[in-house]
């Protein structure tokens, strides 16, 4: 009966929401920064200093921005059809398989430029199967996908644990992770045109996965809004009745968005195994799964929304090292606490300021929310 | 003999790992069969074990601990409350988020204020539960099969073990046998009908929410103010989540609840007395095919090939008065 | 005069624009059987949810037992003796029946004494009124009827002494319904006070004391029963209107290209809403079906369009079989040239997040005219959705506006032009325009009576009689899940009442 969403213009619903849930989470995060002790105004600035403050740290930033932009890709994928897609993190770790198989195969063979290409379809194909079944779960036999990707997630873990410690480490090491990767396998870094733009940067991860993640960024909106596939997504995700009437079928959507959002989860494997480390590692992946899910919500679905919060959230790895170089009592684990309270305000509470916005708004400006001037009829 | 004494060393190791399942089990038990879904159990025991090991640590009392445990998951669990109760939101966004504030809060706070990497200062005495000795456990100890299971199993176990077992009665008696649990077992199938009866919704939920909390809460405490002697980084290691698995494999029911926690707790007690060795039978097992098994046993459940697993049907579905 | 049980003084109620009670007077006597009859949207439904607290009036007063009453919650409503039986029923499925009926009532907080004490009170309870039914049984394995008892228990339970009870025989076998009219004469009996909210005369005469009637928010009369007759009773009901009768030529109809045979279908809960229907729709004529919300028109439109599968029966389109009782594509259907207008234009036939555009392909979007390989030709969709907003006039103009941002009608008009464009052989529209103003419901039906024209075959659904007596060339009345009469467009409003509400014609005569 009660009208929850009053029209509010697109600016306010896309930027101005946004921004106010994003400056509650760092007000409270700011809190913890005073119950450790330390000055959060202070720490905010190292912060920043630290993601942006040079050549290199922006080039860190990149780097760990593009993880997130996969992962945050494939939890919007799975968003715009009416699925929530935890299962990332997992999607991600088991795709380093796909990746590390191709990489190991074709490394003293093929140069990087052809063994590229054939790792993101091993990357994706995994990642995608990963998430197959879920969906074919969640499609067939009603079992909540929210469920079956976590415990997937789990499973995954222990898999990659397994290889990595009992079948994929070379006898002489003792680490468990693979032989290093070699030339064929090493994706070639973007330092030249830090260089070329006239920064200094020593030596940085930055690589060109960062270019492959505009790419799918761009691939993904090309989908979602300009395919006959992307449209189907998005009426089964509004309204699966409207779907049903439209002839859309319900199974054979779901199954296709989760893999495609398992292949760009999975596509994250790229970056940290073929661009920085030359080899997998266990945990590699690192949460960037779930960061992903703070990336889609804050970033509405939308790849132009998603690239920046993916870089907020690598302005957070970063400057968090960063700070908590300069500030002990603040780890790396600030941001994990900050990604929760931006998943909870962007998510969970992201209507929470509405009624006061919408009050404001219809005060000051009542024409812009549709607030009929007196003497209007009603519809 | 040999095989016996095995057996029993492996049945206690079970028991002793398969109470913070139960707790957090029963913990999950009471918001889902509201209707309201928690995957944030996992954070909730999380903070409760760290704040239980901390004001432990500073007050010298394992009982002050417990409380502070138990109040700090409470709130926690409000906030998971307000979020899906009142704001309606999504409770699958609130869960995660849930998870990953505890786990940051807890490691920052913990070196904050401790200076140890991260844990808190090592527990003794009256700041940890220690082992109970039950009468009598002593005397009968030599007495084949009756004296180890006596003395070892049943004897020997902090208080909160035997608190997370009598759990499984009191919460079997609450959801069937009181009114609460009348109302609360309806509100997650047919919240129309519980508030066209003219009982609220919101308030039976935030009831069944701080029940949650408080079982998460004794959960983390026993963690670390019982089983280990401190808070460490990340204790909770996915429990959280296997409990959750549990809940579902038992089919949201309390006793099936125990036996599902018990399960998986010897799963993981045998994988690890097995590692690296072979097993009676089957021969050698990586350790984590075992640790995987209680999610890909779930996973077979969900699919339906054992059974149907049907949620409360309200469950995850905020409560709209439809007029 | 006696204290009436009920009294509503001057009850005015409104939801933003609709003013869904206007001024209501009613008096409902002590122990007696009380008739509230009227279609939907008469405002019954709003005037009984006041009764029982769950909205609050905007003036107005009401008394109970003579006394004035506020009533601001359901709990207030039970307390002072109002029990409700709704439409939808209010158990827990997998509880007991002794467990839900003491839902709430519990009485202590602990159940084992509550439940000792709640069996002996239902024991006597379904002894004195005739509602026998297993305490022990699980609700949700009882057959709708049974489910209607608990439902009664309940309130009686909590010691009501007005029941209320809201459409009840709408899931209902006639057997069920008679063994419910005994146990309303019981309660009645016992003097208790029964109002009956209902939209079938039969029911009315066959049981009630007094009957009012409502229409259109108002109290259009109050009767004695005995004293009427069913045709004054819906000739009140349907009332005289403005007529908006559109212009049309003498039809032309030609083979048969829709063709429905003993089409069963039922409804989420398993009761039947279609009962072994058949009937044929040719080129060139418009088929309306008349009747109340709820006797089945909504579950034959879905079956027919595809969505919704069906028990058994069979649909032909063009000589050649529609799967109903399967998986149907509605996809295919399209291809075919049956369009569909679904009555939920809302979320259904639209999706309001989308922008005008994108709903003005939705159904046909796999068409290649809109594609371009697996890419949409936003060109060709946009020229497209601009030729039918000038085509129908749309307003506004700009396809790329969000639908939310679009009236009723002017949605409606969306999905018309979109289902019409596709030049369907076979068009089977619900609610034509509900919730349409007056300028587009002209236009709407102008149209529609086009497509007749140009040899379409149209299947109308509509609670508008006016509306289907104004389109159709003939006039299917559907009451109860049968079609219970075939007219000409000429047929009177008071004949077609009758149908409507469940009166053979022979009955009403005796």
């Amino acid at each position: 009966m009660s009208v929850p969403y009053a029209k509010l213009p697109r600016w306010v619903d896309y930027g101005l929401i946004p921004l106010i849930n994003l400056i509650v989470a760092f007000v409270v995060a700011g809190f913890v920064v005073l119950l450790v002790g330390e000055n959060p105004l202070r720490a905010a600035g190292i912060l920043f200093e630290g993601a942006f403050g040079s050549g290199q740290n922006i080039a860190y930033t990149l780097f760990y921005a593009t993880n997130f932009i996969f992962t945050g890709l494939a939890v919007a994928v799975a968003f715009h059809c009416g699925l929530f897609n935890i299962g990332g993190e997992g999607q991600a770790y088991i795709a380093g398989l796909g990746v590390s198989v191709v990489a190991l195969s074709f490394d003293s063979v093929l140069p990087w430029w052809l063994t590229f290409p054939l790792a993101i379809l091993g990357a994706a194909a995994v990642g995608a199967l990963w998430a197959l079944i879920p969906a074919y779960l969640q499609a067939k036999r009603g079992s909540h996908i929210v469920i079956t990707t976590i415990m997937f997630n789990f499973i995954a873990a222990s898999i990659m644990v397994y290889l990595l410690v009992d079948v994929l480490k070379p006898l002489a090491q003792q680490a468990p992770q693979t032989r290093d990767f070699l030339e064929g396998a090493q994706l070639p870094k973007l330092n030249g045109i830090f260089e070329a733009l006239g920064m200094s940067v020593r030596s940085s991860p930055l690589n060109i996965s960062f270019l492959l993640a505009l790419v799918m960024a761009y691939l993904v909106w090309l989908l979602i809004w300009r395919t006959k596939l992307g449209y189907e997504m998005r009426t089964m995700g509004h309204s699966s009745k409207a779907a049903r009437y439209a002839g859309i079928g319900e199974a054979r959507i779901i199954v296709i968005t989760m893999m495609i959002s398992g292949a760009l989860a999975g596509m994250m494997a790229l970056n940290p195994l073929m661009g920085d480390q030359h080899r997998m590692a266990l945990d590699f992946v690192a949460g960037a799964g779930f960061v992903g899910i703070a990336v889609a919500l804050m970033g509405r679905s939308h790849p132009a929304g998603i690239i920046p919060a993916a870089i907020l959230f690598g302005m957070l790895y970063q400057g968090g090292a960063e700070l908590s170089f300069e500030m002990p009592n603040i780890s790396r684990d600030m941001i994990v606490i900050i990604q929760g309270l931006v998943i909870l305000f962007a998510g969970a509470l992201e209507h929470m300021f509405r009624p006061a916005i919408q009050t404001l708004f219809a005060t000051l400006s009542p024409s812009t929310v549709g607030v009929p001037v007196a003497g209007g009829k009603g519809a | 003999m040999e095989f016996f004494n095995v057996l029993i060393q492996l049945l206690d190791a079970t028991i002793r790992v398969s109470v913070p399942l139960l707790l957090a089990c029963l913990a999950g038990l009471y918001s889902e069969r509201a209707g309201v879904f928690d995957i944030g159990l996992e954070g909730k025991m999380l903070a409760g074990a760290f704040a239980g090991a901390a004001f432990a640590a500073v007050t010298g009392s394992a009982w002050l601990g417990l409380g502070c445990a138990i109040t700090v998951s409470v709130l926690m669990a409000l906030v998971h409350g307000f979020a899906s109760i009142t704001h309606r939101g999504n409770q699958i966004v609130s869960g995660v988020a849930i998870n990953f504030i505890a786990a940051g809060s807890t490691i920052i706070l913990g070196q904050a204020w401790f200076r140890q990497g991260g844990r808190t200062p090592a527990l003794s005495g009256p700041a940890r539960f220690e082992a109970i000795t039950l009468p009598g456990a002593d005397a009968i100890r030599d007495v084949p099969i009756l004296g180890p299971i006596y003395s070892v199993l049943i004897s020997g176990d902090s208080i909160l073990v035997y608190i997370a077992f009598a759990m499984v009665p009191f919460t079997w008696w609450v959801l069937f046998r009181t009114r609460f649990g009348l109302r609360l077992r309806a509100v997650g199938e047919n919240p129309a009908a519980v508030d066209t009866a003219g009982i609220s919704v919101a308030w039976l939920r935030y009831r069944a929410v701080i029940c949650t909390g408080v079982l998460t809460g004794i959960a983390g405490a026993y963690l670390s103010v019982a089983q280990n002697a401190g808070f460490v980084k990340d204790m909770t290691a996915g429990k959280g989540f296997i409990a959750l698995a549990a809940l579902i494999f038992a089919k949201w029911r309390p006793v099936p609840a125990m036996f599902a926690c018990l399960l998986f707790g010897f799963l993981e007690a045998a994988s690890i007395r097995f590692q690296g060795q072979a097993w009676p039978l089957i021969g050698k097992v990586p350790v984590q095919f075992m640790q995987a098994l209680p999610y890909v046993l779930t996973v077979v459940l969900l699919a339906g090939f054992v059974g149907k697993a049907i949620p409360p049907r309200a469950g995850g579905v905020p409560y709209v008065k439809e007029r | 005069m006696a204290d009436a049980a009920i009294e509503l003084i001057g009850i005015n109620k409104s939801f933003g624009a609709v003013h869904a009670n206007r001024d209501i007077h009613l008096e409902i006597p002590r122990g007696t059987i009380h008739g509230i009859i009227g279609e939907n949207g008469a405002g019954k439904s709003t005037l009984m949810s006041i009764l029982y607290g769950f909205y609050q009036a905007d003036s107005g007063e009401i008394k109970v037992g003579g006394k004035p009453t506020v009533i601001h919650t359901p709990n207030r409503a039970i307390q002072v003796g109002i029990g409700m039986v709704h439409q939808h029923f209010m158990l827990v499925p997998n509880f007991t029946v002794l467990e839900n009926v003491i839902l709430g009532a519990e009485g202590e907080p602990l159940l084992n004494a509550s439940i000792a004490k709640a069996r002996g009170e239902l024991a006597r309870l379904e002894r004195e009124y005739g509602l026998e039914v297993d305490p022990d049984a699980i609700v949700e394995e009882l057959p709708v009827g049974l489910q209607q008892r608990v439902e009664i228990l309940k309130a009686l339970y909590r010691g009501a002494d007005i029941l209320i009870l809201d459409e009840p025989t709408g899931v209902l076998t006639p057997a069920e319904a008679d063994h419910l009219f005994r146990i309303l004469k019981q309660l009645k009996d016992q003097g208790k006070t029964v109002v009956l909210i209902t939209h079938k005369l039969r029911e009315i005469m066959a049981i009630t004391d007094n009957v009012t009637v409502m229409r259109q928010g108002t109290v259009v009369a109050t009767r004695e029963t005995k004293k009427t007759t069913v045709e004054e009773l819906a000739e009140m009901m349907v009332g005289r209107r403005v007529l908006l009768r559109v212009h049309k030529d003498e039809g032309k109809p030609s083979e048969v290209k829709l063709s429905v045979r003993n089409l069963t279908v039922k409804d989420s809960r398993g009761v039947i809403m279609v009962d072994n229907v058949s009937f044929d729709v040719r080129a060139g004529e418009i088929v309306g079906i008349a009747g109340v919300a709820g006797n089945g028109q909504s579950e034959l439109l879905e079956a027919i369009s595809g969505i919704r599968r069906a028990e058994s029966g069979t649909v032909e389109l063009d000589g050649r079989p529609i799967l109903v009782t399967g998986d149907a594509d509605p996809g295919e259907l399209r291809d075919r040239g049956l369009a569909h207008v679904p009555e939920d234009r809302h979320h259904v036939g639209l999706v309001l997040a989308f922008e005008e555009n994108e709903n003005s392909i939705l159904g046909y979007h796999d068409q290649e005219k809109y594609l371009k390989g697996v890419f949409l030709d936003i060109g060709t969709i946009i020229k497209d959705a601009r030729d039918k907003i000038e085509k129908y006039d749309i307003r506004p103009t700009n396809p790329r506006l969000k639908t939310a941002n679009f009236s009723g009608g002017n949605q409606q008009k969306i999905v018309l032009a979109r289902e019409m464009e596709q030049d369907p052989g076979v068009l089977i529209i619900g609610q034509p325009t509900r919730g349409v103003d007056v300028g587009a419901i002209e236009f709407i039906h102008r149209r529609l009576i086009e497509m007749r024209d140009r040899s379409k075959a149209v299947l109308l659904v509509s609670v508008e009689l006016d509306e289907v007596r104004s389109l159709s060339d003939r006039i299917l009345v559907m009451f109860a899940g049968r079609i219970v009469g075939e007219r000409g467009p000429d047929a009177s409003e008071g004949e077609l009442g009758l149908l409507m509400a469940g009166v053979d014609r022979k009955e009403a005569a005796e």
